[in-house]
């Protein structure tokens, strides 16, 4: 495969995307009326109860729609890999998937690219909702916005490549309600989205450690730290590292000799 | 070391496939040459479509040996991939996008500009009478008419080998006929090699190659001549009958 092929192939496939996309933007409402309710009405009605102190990265307190935005950006960006990976479910069983396959290009080439249209759709969901918390007065510095940029990138990448290890152990589309259980709903609680780590060890120190090993935590305080303009090494390196771990296993699962398309056996 | 037959475009020595312990194909052997329209026969559950998704690398087998031109599809899948054009049996067209979109979408797989793309849509939609559909959304069209979008967009890339698995299952018989005879002159006209699985006997025509896959292995193998001659029968539904009824050896 050249460069030029490889563009190409990456330019079609964010196309491609972009077009399903734009197909559904019942999609797109509901990726942004989710937090916005999360925001304004649950961040609201519980801003009276749940105070939170000075922690890193702010630098004075802050109100609680203001602790809960970059996990709601977050929550976006996992709601998006599962939906991505909902997608791959879906092209696969419909066949599509099929004609992504057999192209001449390697496959974990492709299933990057799929990876990367997936994180730009995230991405441009996740700055329409910071403008609508903006128009609500729910700002962060200027330049956070700027900062957020890469951040939103490397979180993005991991979650859609979970999102893409999910898809690899989901033999039929109807078990996908299961795994958003299962997964999208402990993940985004048992994190710092919506409650600083320290008020959950507080109450339980079993909860606390989960959450600890919970590599969503990661990418929250990622996004949180950049939108303020702070850097989180730590957290940095556990996504990085977990996303290069989850595009290993998706990679290993979509390859012919190993992996799902042949174990499953659906054909004659 | 290749499977040795120069004017071969595809070549399979020695394939083997299992689910778990059930064997689906065992020792297959097979070669289409240039401009060679070979039918794969085989009633359903006979391992067509195992073969197809193994010579697609939609799965992969340790024992054999598949090649496209002289290219390992193991050792040099991309090479081997390109070189094919893949018409599934299940539909694979996106259907909330146009006709045009998912066209530029595989040449973009396959790496063609821009201007190549839209020369060979062209081209080849206007070759099966469907130049007019192209900014239709795929959704809006009838089943023989996805059909004919799916073997333009196999031919996209100008292809060397036309794989083609049961692409006229629930069509009406005049389009099932139009399409069968498109094929067959693209195979006479441009030298490509098919391969078109099938389990619709009426499908082939004098001067076809047949190969006979039963529960998993071969049972006849040759221009059809040869093999109504082989099985002493007249027509190609009696030699079917006569090389399908027994089990498996």
């Amino acid at each position: 495969m050249t460069s030029v092929h490889a563009l190409r192939c990456l330019l079609g496939i964010m196309k491609r995307e972009y077009l399903r996309f734009l197909n559904q933007r019942e999609r797109f409402i509901a990726a942004l009326v989710r937090p916005l309710l999360w925001l304004l009405i649950f961040a609201t009605g519980f801003r009276a109860i749940l105070g939170v102190s000075i922690i890193e990265p702010y630098e004075t307190y802050i109100p609680y729609e203001v602790y809960i935005t970059p996990g709601l950006i977050a929550m976006i960006q996992l709601f998006n890999g599962m939906q991505s990976s909902l997608s791959m479910v879906y092209d696969r069983e419909m066949g599509s998937m099929r004609t992504l396959l057999v192209s001449p290009v390697p496959r974990w080439y492709l299933l990057f690219c799929r990876l990367l249209a997936g994180t730009l759709v995230s991405i441009l969901q996740s700055y329409a909702f910071l403008l609508v918390a903006a128009l609500f007065d729910i700002r962060a510095p200027a330049l956070g916005y700027v900062a957020l940029l890469p951040a939103l990138i490397v979180t993005g990448l991991m979650l859609g490549a979970m999102g893409m290890v999910l898809s690899s152990m989901i033999r039929q589309l109807e078990n996908f309600a299961g795994i958003m259980n299962f997964v999208i709903f402990p993940m985004f609680f048992l994190s710092s989205a919506l409650y600083p780590l320290w008020r959950i060890q507080e109450s339980s120190d079993l909860l606390y450690r989960l959450c600890i090993l919970n590599p969503f935590t990661y990418a929250v305080e990622l996004i949180r730290f950049s939108l303020y303009l702070k850097t989180n090494g730590a957290a940095a390196a556990v996504v990085v590292v977990a996303f290069m771990g989850f595009a290993a296993i998706a990679v290993y699962a979509y390859d012919p000799a190993r992996g799902i398309l042949s174990r499953k056996g659906t054909g004659e | 070391m290749s499977i040795h037959d120069e004017n071969a475009v595809l070549a399979i020595a020695g394939l083997g496939f299992s689910f778990g312990a059930k064997c689906v194909l065992d020792s297959i052997a097979l070669t289409v040459r240039a401009g060679e329209f070979k039918l794969l026969l085989g009633p359903n559950g006979a391992g067509k479509t195992t073969l197809f998704s193994l010579i697609t690398r939609l799965y992969d087998s340790p024992q054999g040996k598949i090649e496209v031109e002289g290219n390992d599809l193991k050792k040099n899948s991309g090479q081997a991939l390109r070189r094919m054009g893949v018409v599934f049996q299940q539909p694979t067209l996106d259907l909330d996008l146009t006709v045009r979109q998912n066209l530029m979408y595989h040449a973009a797989l396959h790496g063609l500009s821009s201007v190549r793309a839209k020369a060979r849509m062209n081209d080849e939609l206007d070759r099966l009478g469907m130049a007019d559909r192209a900014d239709e959304r795929v959704r809006k069209l009838n089943g023989g008419h996805r059909r004919r979008v799916e073997i333009a967009r196999a031919l996209m890339h100008e292809p060397k080998l036309l794989l083609l698995d049961e692409p006229t299952v629930g069509l009406d018989v005049p389009t099932r006929r139009d399409i069968v005879d498109h094929v067959h002159s693209l195979s006479r006209d441009s030298g490509i090699a098919v391969l078109w699985a099938t389990h619709l006997i009426d499908e082939v025509r004098d001067g076809d190659s047949v190969f006979v896959l039963h529960q998993g292995t071969r049972r006849a193998d040759g221009p059809l001549a040869d093999v109504l001659e082989a099985t002493a029968t007249a027509t190609i539904a009696d030699a079917f009958d006569a090389l399908t009824s027994g089990p498996g050896t």
